[in-house]
């Protein structure tokens, strides 16, 4: 496995818990939030300090040129934008992009449509609400399924 | 011309007024329920409720039609990302976009979101252009043609004073377009001969503004 430098905007529920996972898989993980506060939340579960087990936190916005940079942005391999804004994460994604050229770049959107129109533009998105719809139409049909219908195909999602 | 104007604070509302007022057809989109009803009182028909990020909001006002759109609310990423969206996906010819933190213009610039008006930026050109000792003054930028407009006041020590125009060794680059004098302006020619307190206008390449400001000398500590 290569180690990756991580560079994760938004330490909210999903980002702190990304951070713990890939630090603890021994990636070098650095997190920007504008709360002071979520550093605690980056903590919980851990035996030790985030900044003793290697991590890197700064107090920041993922707008600011220079807060990014305290961050790492410039030696980022991977970079994670999960705010709770879609639209800041869909811009400051961009931004990694195309001005720091981050290799990979995902965000997180919880919009389906502008999620699957900025993947199309070619912006690696993860959008939780069309999991969710995704698991509760497959558990609909897998429970009418029993019933003896014939559950219809699933429409292949187009790529 | 069908515009959509996205954002109801005051430059939203007072835009879309103005607008309807020059007899184009208007919808003003705003995402917070209770400004919305204060606006639609006035507007009525000519404002919709929703949150214009979301694409079909914007699909329903009409967005495969409009000629214009304006993003003007509070929060710079909504104004970015509908530009973007109304001129790549929907194929708005124009859009214009608000800047409320000029720092964040530099990100307008890159996902090549254009133009975009900061009030911020406008009311420090005015300070500066209210406070002589500045020296100079950004007028214009004209990014694409490279190009920019500023203007100097000649400062009592300014060694150009009693100089005639043709004999001033201007940078490369530069040209002086026009001279303001007791509140006339005219277009200089090889034989003006500056004065004291004349207001000067020059277009010049990028860059160029440090040679000029010490060739003018306007402030006293450049010159």
């Amino acid at each position: 496995m290569r180690l990756m430098f991580v560079l994760i905007v938004g330490c909210g529920r999903v980002g702190s818990s990304v951070a713990r996972g890939m630090l603890r898989e021994g990636h070098q993980v650095s997190c920007l939030d504008e709360d002071p506060e979520s550093h605690a939340r980056l903590e919980v579960g851990l035996e030790k300090s985030w900044e003793d087990l290697g991590g890197q936190f700064t107090v920041g916005a993922g707008l600011e040129t220079e807060a990014l940079v305290a961050a790492g942005i410039e030696q980022a391999d991977v970079f994670i934008a999960s705010t709770d804004g879609d639209n800041t994460n869909i811009i400051i994604a961009q931004i990694a992009q195309k001005r720091y050229e981050v290799p990979t770049v995902i965000a997180r959107v919880l919009d389906p449509l502008r999620a699957e129109w900025y993947r199309r533009q070619g912006l690696q998105t993860v959008c939780p609400t069309k999991v969710a719809i995704d698991m509760l139409e497959s558990a609909v049909r897998e429970s009418a399924g029993r019933d003896g219908t014939p559950p219809p195909e699933p429409a292949a999602e187009a790529a | 011309m069908y515009i959509i104007v996205v954002g109801a604070g005051k430059v939203g509302w007072n835009l879309a007024r103005e607008l309807l007022e020059k007899e184009h057809e208007v919808t003003l989109i705003e995402s917070d329920r209770r400004r919305y009803l204060t606006v639609e009182q006035e507007l009525e028909h000519n404002v919709s409720y929703g949150d214009a990020s979301e694409l079909w909001v914007l699909e329903r006002a009409g967005i495969q039609r409009a000629d214009m759109v304006i993003a003007v609310t509070g929060d710079d990423e909504d104004n970015m990302l509908i530009c973007q969206v109304a001129r790549e996906k929907y194929l708005v010819d124009q859009i214009i976009a608000r800047v409320n933190n000029p720092r964040n213009r530099q990100h307008f610039d890159l996902l090549g979101v254009k133009p975009s008006v900061s009030a911020t930026d406008l009311i420090l050109r005015l300070l500066e252009h209210e406070v002589p000792e500045y020296g100079l003054v950004h007028l214009l930028d004209l990014q694409e043609e490279q190009l920019e407009i500023i203007e100097m006041l000649l400062g009592k020590d300014s060694g150009l004073i009693g100089r005639r125009v043709g004999d001033l060794s201007m940078p490369e680059g530069s040209l002086l377009i026009s001279v303001l004098r007791s509140g006339k302006g005219f277009v200089p020619t090889a034989d003006t001969v500056l004065e004291e307190g004349d207001e000067v206008l020059a277009v010049l390449d990028p860059g160029k503004e440090d040679e000029l400001k010490a060739l003018f000398g306007p402030d006293g500590d450049s010159a």
